[in-house]
């Protein structure tokens, strides 16, 4: 009979050192094309392979809009992986709001808050990357976040998935079923904008044509800490991702069409 | 018919001996050499017979349907079938006419085989198959008006179907076949992180008697988002339907289109394909056996696996820069080179991890209370194994030794020896062991091919010319057989992309196992098949 006591003693503590500080440990995070840089050339050209059209010139600089990019990796394909740089990191979560048209949730959520996981036609790397959350290396339990299995006592549902039409009515009674106040994250490209699946015959353009959603986790898939970052922004213990500066070119500032509802 | 037509006694018999002969006068039988697939032609009324004789007599195992509509109207229908000898057979038959009928094959003892596929194609396609015993409500549910066939030419992909809202009030229809009994629905939002699906259990209180599922509630309509897309589009979709298998999946369509085009993959890419392909088994059989561990309760076991699989993330990422291995394949080879020193650190981390997985097996075969959980739970018997046609570990658990890698070899398999992992009893610990046996044996073919990684360019030089023309490749994904068909045209876009992924065959199979077991082992045995509904649903 195996003493799984004390083989988990013997393991000792996994945990990642995130929030208190940054997980430098390889490999948490595939990273994404950097926001905004100066392009060259061979840039430009690299622009071009973007095929869900993320990459935007804006006068001397290419614009990353971070919501549609899938980390196809076409951007810096060839055997060197050159053309567009990608940055290192994982705190992608960002509010879909500016900060005057929010609510700030109450802080005795930030010790305790519960989450309903819906898939939504997610295609089994977001679902992935959200179960990693409850492994021995993120534990998010141990920072106040709890799974459950009912949308009754939850307080956030966390999304994933182009909504495919049978799962609009499901996902509806869902949010309906959480008790008031309700948050909505969703997370990876398909949940935000459809990613390479939607908007089409059977899937919407993202949960925001059907709910207000709330903070989003740009990625595809965002990996675990990218998660938990967005978690931890829903209850205000970690700053959204920076908002863009007045005058710099990203799409967010530049096309307001782009920002959400 | 022979009492026991499903078992191959002497082999299969070389199609194209015999073929011409035997069908003479009734199907065109022609043998493409290079491709090695034998294509025979036939008439509506002589598929039922000519299929019965492909797999009873000639040992052929069914693969997939293919339907085609082109022009609008005009009607292919082609079944393909492999063989343990590496040969292929496609049998073709064609109609016209806004409602084809095609007879069912369902009432062949490998009946249950067709039984979706047919269903499938009757929805999308509004091809009708008398002798059916359920069509109907499938793929699309019951709020999707009929007469409509999203698959069909004359149907825009990018209109949606405004009148359609799916009924609140839904309740699946079931007969209860046992007295006092009731009907215990679960789902499509269930436990923590389950897929969306829907299982109907008629209970009598403890004791379940069946299980009826409803699935494709994450139909994103894969096959037709392709149709006019041009191939690295396609490429995309590919890998993002099933994030789990998302490698062998590209990897599938890559090797379809550079058949069609005549590309040439250079050697080195061939077999660092085939490290990727391993080292993503090895990454889902973990995840699986995470599953497992996690259903029974035994938390330090599921840990411990859980690490494992993590680390096998991390792994991933560092060497092909992306956690899931998307965007790793081009048509031609592979976009990037891991480089040496990555292959160093393949080598010895997946090592570490088989190590881990092998020191977790053995611990979990001395713990009672796991094991009382799993065996004779979910039992699937080598006779319902072989008449689904159920494939990949849990076809190899119930003794059915049926491997891609090994019976139509592919990419570097040709030249690794390795065993196929078999197990007789069928049941949730016969499973377990599949996937702990594959996860060795995946590190193995690892560390054997990066031993002796050939030198040279990862991508062809040449880009792709696009020909039009259409291929199909069997993949063995970590899940199972997965077969891929592609149309290309003449400017590169592709015209018909058939998915039939390992988990729409075994979740058809999935009743045979949820019969007759406590409540509690739901769970259990739900896990222990390790399915994706996302590459069910497509």
């Amino acid at each position: 009979m195996a003493n799984w006591v004390f083989i988990g003693l013997r393991t000792g503590i996994r945990t990642s050192p995130y929030p208190r500080r940054a997980d430098l440990a390889p490999g948490v995070s595939p990273g994404r094309p950097a926001p905004a840089v100066a392009y060259d050339e061979a840039m430009a050209a690299a622009a071009e392979h973007c095929p869900v059209d993320a990459i935007n010139r804006r006068g001397s600089e290419l614009a990353i809009d971070e919501n549609r990019c899938v980390h196809c990796s076409r951007c810096r394909s060839g055997a060197d992986r050159s053309g567009i740089p990608w940055e290192s990191g994982y705190e992608w979560g960002a509010y879909t709001q500016p900060a005057a048209a929010r609510e700030a949730l109450d802080r005795r959520f930030g010790r305790s808050l519960h989450i309903r996981f819906i898939d939504a036609g997610a295609c089994g790397a977001c679902m992935s990357e959200a179960r990693q959350l409850n492994n021995p290396y993120y534990n998010i339990t141990r920072l106040g976040f709890f799974i459950t299995p009912t949308p009754r006592n939850a307080d956030v549902l966390l999304v994933a998935g182009p909504i495919s039409d049978a799962m609009r009515t499901p996902l509806l009674k869902a949010y309906a079923a959480l008790p008031a106040p309700k948050r909505v994250m969703a997370i990876g490209a398909c949940a935000i904008c459809g990613g390479v699946f939607g908007p089409s015959f059977v899937c919407a353009g993202g949960l925001r044509e059907l709910l207000p959603v709330d903070v989003v986790v740009p990625g595809c898939p965002p990996p675990p800490l990218a998660i938990l970052h967005g978690l931890l922004v829903l209850v205000d213990r970690k700053p959204p991702r920076e908002p863009p500066k007045e005058g710099s070119a990203t799409p967010s500032s530049q096309a307001p069409q782009e920002s959400f509802p | 018919m022979a009492s026991s037509p499903l078992e191959v006694k002497s082999g299969p018999v070389d199609v194209l001996e015999i073929a011409p002969a035997r069908w003479s006068g009734r199907a065109a039988v022609t043998f493409d050499s290079s491709a090695r697939v034998c294509r025979m032609e036939t008439r509506v009324e002589e598929l039922h017979a000519l299929c019965e004789w492909l797999t009873a007599e000639a040992g052929y195992v069914f693969a997939t349907l293919v339907v085609e509509e082109s022009p609008a109207e005009s009607w292919s229908l082609r079944y393909l079938f492999y063989a343990p000898s590496g040969l292929r057979a496609e049998v073709l038959v064609r109609t016209e006419g806004p409602h084809p009928s095609v007879p069912s094959l369902s009432d062949l003892p490998e009946g249950p085989s067709y039984d979706w596929h047919e269903r499938e194609a009757e929805d999308l396609f509004g091809v009708n198959f008398p002798g059916h015993p359920r069509l109907g409500d499938f793929v699309l549910h019951e709020d999707w008006p009929e007469g409509v066939n999203p698959m069909r030419a004359s149907f825009d992909a990018a209109r949606r179907l405004e009148t359609r809202e799916s009924n609140p009030r839904w309740r699946a229809p079931l007969i209860l076949s046992s007295p006092g009994s009731f009907a215990m629905p679960i789902g499509p939002i269930f436990s923590d992180f389950a897929e969306s699906s829907h299982f109907l259990l008629e209970t009598v209180g403890e004791d379940v008697v069946r299980t009826v599922p409803r699935f494709f509630y994450k139909y994103r309509g894969l096959e037709k988002l392709a149709e006019g897309r041009p191939l690295d589009r396609v490429l995309l979709l590919a890998e993002r339907f099933s994030g789990n298998a998302a490698f062998a999946h590209a990897l599938a369509l890559c090797e379809a289109a550079e058949e069609i085009c005549g590309v040439e993959v250079p050697q080195r890419a061939r077999v660092l394909r085939t490290v990727l392909a391993e080292l993503e088994r090895l990454r889902h059989h973990a995840a699986t056996i995470t599953g497992i561990c996690h259903s029974t309760a035994l938390g330090v076991a599921a840990s411990q696996a859980a690490l494992i699989e993590e680390d096998l993330l991390r792994l991933t990422c560092q060497v092909a820069g992306h956690r899931y291995l998307f965007g790793a394949l081009a048509p031609g080879g592979l976009c990037f080179d891991p480089g040496e020193a990555q292959c160093e650190r393949l080598k010895a981390s997946s090592g570490e991890a088989a190590q881990r997985l092998a020191q977790l097996h053995s611990q979990l075969r001395y713990s009672s209370s796991f094991l009382d959980r799993l065996e004779e739970v979910g039992i699937v018997s080598r006779e319902a194994a072989l008449s689904y046609g159920l494939v990949g570990p849990i076809a190899r658990a119930s003794g059915v030794s049926r491997d891609l890698r090994k019976l139509c070899p592919y990419l570097a398999y040709e030249t690794c020896d390795f065993p196929v992992a078999i197990q007789h009893e069928g049941d949730g610990y016969a499973r377990l062991r599949v996937f702990f046996q594959e996860a060795q044996t995946s590190v193995a073919i690892i560390r054997e091919l990066l031993n002796e990684l050939p030198s040279g360019p990862v991508l062809a030089g040449a880009a792709l010319t696009p020909r039009s023309g259409s291929a199909w490749r069997a993949v063995e994904t970590p899940s199972g057989a997965a077969f891929h068909y592609l149309r290309l045209h003449r400017d590169g876009t592709v015209a018909r992309y058939r998915v039939t992924p390992a988990a729409f065959v075994n979740w058809h199979g999935f009743h045979l196992a949820a019969e007759n077991f406590a409540f509690q082992d739901f769970p259990i045995i739900l896990a222990s098949f390790g399915l994706s509904n996302a590459e069910c649903d497509r």
